[in-house]
């Protein structure tokens, strides 16, 4: 590996991130996969660095996982997009930031399309009017919620109480990143870094003392793919395609995986278990899985938040090994207590994958 | 004869057709922007199909340079158009007039690292056919000496016959050259796997049919019809190259030792600079455009601009050197009716 | 095991780190001319038995080189020796002596 030619590829793939006023839009599923994640993606930018991230109760779905999925016509998730951006018009802002990549992929591909086809955004301007009466101008700049985490890596880094260092050995943690599809396989050019060695989350763990892993499947896709998972026929595809990229990566021993979509951090964690049931096999290290993160909480916990406020104890992969690398210290009694300090039931443990 | 002829760039085309200016009668003037006669060629180890020297070609050529005025490490700075003739600042600050320019500018080899998915230049296992010409000439390169243990593959077509990397066009040379590397790397390494992975096979010149069926017959030599689509290195320091079979339709991937991408001709970006400076078209491929592709290749749409080899399109060599004769030919005939 | 009403599905890829050019190699010293195959397809085009039950001499060929032994002998027991591919083969292998010694290295037990 020749670090100054991934470096050559990464200049050229610049892009233009403002620095705040951002609108802020979540996705449909993060907030019950890894419920802490937006929480503190918003934590990091408005109170610990004091940016201007707004949010409105008033957003939806922006239609992607229907699109994908194949069940809703392009004109009506194009018309709930433009609902969005009617949104961030009316709210006074022109920069866009997703929480998903599925999101991001799809306003991207979206204007796009509208660049291609202007009458296609004329039909859609009468569709919203019709609907609901609103306008709106598209945005300025587009981001994915990774890309503002990326920009701000080194001033996170700055006020970091913990790095991925083994606490213990002081060598650097052996990281997988792994780069949802819709990120920049689409449009290269949208995506810190480009699309072949995208550079939005090795920044990050270059940033926060991490070791980046290149395994030989680190392009593929998580598995996921929409279609292959939610079509019960096809679902064999999805946990396949997560298997090849578990077996790539596993002669790394990689320390930790950090993620960038929604689904992504999701079927890297519950798919292991699935492989465990039916192989027999884990991947991290005494019978434990590889933990599976979201940027969000990887920042949080170099932070210093608490790992229990930050919601992992909703991950299946146990990440107490982990915690105990870093040095980060946790309750174990207090791992199953909600916010309110109310018990919130302990999930039935594995019979193969060991977890805490 | 004192009729000034400017040929500009000092490769084969531009040697072997002051060569022939010379034997007609006149005294060229061959400028070369770089240090050294020989071009692309001067760089390369053995040519197809015979595996003759490319040394012996350019040496021989070289020797007949010296009734020829030879300026090297020398560019055009400007062309103006006087009338008739044509006045050239060079950039050693000698100035020419002259009725007649023979462009011999040639190709450049394609930056395969703009073929990202491939890894040129992030990827020690990947390295270009140019590279490995270079390797069997020095013998010292350690992405070669270093790694060859057991198996070692040619990608063909990289940067040609690929729009997006915009160069539709063929480059010709390649799909024998990799035949030509792939047969020598056995014939270094007889114990190793040689991969060939083509679209097709552009077997076109003579005896090159026999080159290849050689390859396949006698060196085994591996052709897996099917672009490579994505390379990666795996923990033990080897790189997984994934294509598709095409002619079985399934996917198909292999480990390697060394992985040769067969980086196409390009236009050389100094045509557009040059094509601008004396009003020359181009053709849609970025080369120079000549008067007719079919009946007059070696002329140009203007007065005394003359072009030969690899500056119109991709050549092989002795192509090259037939239309530089061609060239100098064609001149002297214009310098005659005049 | 636990069911989970979806299995982890094979890979259609062909891996050629795996497969085993053993009998290949073997093939070729008496059959040279295995190597010479340039997939045209003449062969198969004009196979009395092809059309009916997938014979194809360019695909036996082929399967011997991606660790597909077994596919090969299947399609060859379809084979009537009638001669057509030799007449039709560009690189003039002898297509008939090449499938008996298919038969012979690669014979099943």
């Amino acid at each position: 590996m020749i670090y100054q030619g991934k470096k050559k590829i990464w200049a050229d793939y610049q892009k233009e991130i403002p620095d705040d006023h951002w609108f802020y839009v979540r996705s449909c599923i993060r907030q019950n996969f890894f419920p802490g994640s937006e929480f503190m993606f918003l934590e990091i930018c408005k109170n610990v660095l004091g940016k201007d991230f707004f949010e409105t109760e008033h957003h939806t779905t922006c239609g992607g996982i229907a699109y994908h999925c194949d069940t809703i016509p392009q004109e009506t998730v194009m018309t709930i997009v433009a609902r969005q951006f009617a949104l961030m018009t009316e709210a006074g802002y022109e920069n866009y930031v997703a929480s998903c990549i599925t999101s991001f992929g799809n306003y991207l591909e979206i204007l796009q399309t509208w660049e291609e086809f202007p009458e296609l955004e004329t039909k859609i301007r009468e569709l919203l009017w019709k609907s609901c009466r609103r306008e709106f101008k598209k945005p300025k700049y587009i981001a994915h919620a990774s890309d503002l985490i990326f920009k701000y890596r080194n001033e996170i880094a700055e006020k970091a109480r913990f790095r991925l260092v083994n606490r213990k050995t002081g060598e650097p943690l052996k990281v997988v990143e792994h780069i949802g599809c819709h990120y920049a396989k689409m449009f290269p050019s949208k995506g810190v870094g480009g699309a072949e060695y995208p550079y939005v989350l090795c920044g990050m763990i270059e940033s926060w003392g991490g070791n980046v892993i290149d395994y030989p499947e680190r392009r593929h896709c998580c598995g996921y793919g929409f279609r292959q998972y939610h079509v019960k026929a096809n679902r064999g595809y999805s946990l396949s395609n997560t298997y090849k990229k578990f077996e790539s990566m596993e002669p790394y021993h990689p320390d930790m995986i950090i993620t960038n979509c929604p689904g992504c951090p999701y079927f890297l964690d519950r798919w292991q278990y699935v492989i465990s049931e039916m192989e027999g096999k884990t991947y991290g290290e005494n019978g434990y899985g590889i933990p599976v993160f979201t940027y969000e909480e990887v920042a949080g916990l170099v932070l210093g938040y608490d790992p229990w406020d930050l919601g992992l104890q909703l991950h299946q992969v146990a990440v107490e090994p982990l915690l105990d690398k870093i040095g980060i210290e946790y309750s174990p009694e207090e791992k199953y207590k909600g916010l309110d300090k109310k018990d919130i039931l302990r999930p039935e443990l594995p019979g193969i994958l060991k977890c805490c | 004869m004192v009729e000034n002829i400017v040929i500009v760039g000092g490769g084969i085309a531009g040697m072997e057709a002051a060569r022939q200016l010379l034997k007609l009668g006149y005294s060229p003037i061959l400028i070369e922007k770089s240090g050294t006669l020989g071009g692309h060629v001067a760089k390369w180890n053995c040519l197809f199909p015979d595996l003759t020297p490319a040394r012996d070609i350019v040496d021989s050529l070289v020797s007949d340079m010296s009734g020829v005025n030879v300026f090297l490490n020398t560019e055009i700075a400007s062309i103006n158009r006087l009338r008739g003739s044509y006045n050239i600042m060079l950039t050693n600050g000698i100035s020419v007039i002259t009725r007649i320019i023979l462009f011999t500018t040639g190709f450049s080899l394609f930056d395969a690292s703009k073929k990202e998915e491939y890894g040129y230049g992030v990827y020690n296992q990947v390295i270009t056919n140019g590279d490995l010409e270079q390797w069997f000439n020095n013998g010292n390169d350690p992405r070669v000496d270093d790694n060859v243990r057991s198996a070692v593959g040619f990608v063909h077509c990289v940067g040609s016959r690929d729009e997006k990397a915009r160069n539709p066009q063929c480059s010709k040379v390649c799909c024998i050259t990799a035949v030509k590397q792939a047969i020598e790397m056995k014939q270094k390494f007889p114990d190793i796997a040689v991969y060939c992975f083509y679209m097709d096979l552009r077997m076109f010149g003579k005896k090159y049919e026999d080159f290849y069926i050689s390859a396949q017959k006698d060196y085994g030599v591996r052709f897996i019809r099917g672009r490579v689509s994505e390379v990666a290195e795996n923990i033990e320091g080897k790189v997984i190259v994934k294509a598709e079979d095409t002619l079985a339709g399934k996917p198909v991937k292999v480990t390697l030792d060394l992985l040769v991408l067969m980086a196409g001709m390009v236009c050389n970006p100094d045509c557009s600079k040059i094509a601008n400076m004396v009003s020359a078209p181009l053709d849609s491929d970025g080369f120079f455009k000549s008067r007719d592709n079919v009946a007059n290749v070696i002329s140009s749409s203007k007065d005394g601009i003359f072009y030969a080899g690899a500056c119109t399109g991709p050549k092989t060599v002795p192509e090259t050197l037939a239309e530089a004769r061609s060239a100098a030919l064609e001149i002297h005939n214009y310098i005659s009716a005049i | 095991m636990m069911d989970f009403g979806f299995r982890i599905s094979p890979s259609s890829a062909v891996n050629m780190d795996d497969v085993d050019f053993e009998l290949f190699e073997r093939l070729c010293e008496i059959e040279p001319d295995a190597r010479k195959c340039m997939a045209c397809g003449s062969c198969s085009a004009t196979c009395p038995a092809s059309a009916f039950s997938g014979m194809s001499l360019r695909k036996v060929l082929h399967c011997l080189q991606r660790g597909k032994e077994k596919e090969a002998v299947r399609m060859l027991r379809n084979c009537m020796l009638c001669g057509k591919c030799t007449m039709v083969c560009p690189r003039g292998i002898n297509t008939r002596h090449l499938i008996l010694s298919i038969c012979k290295i690669y014979k099943e037990d």
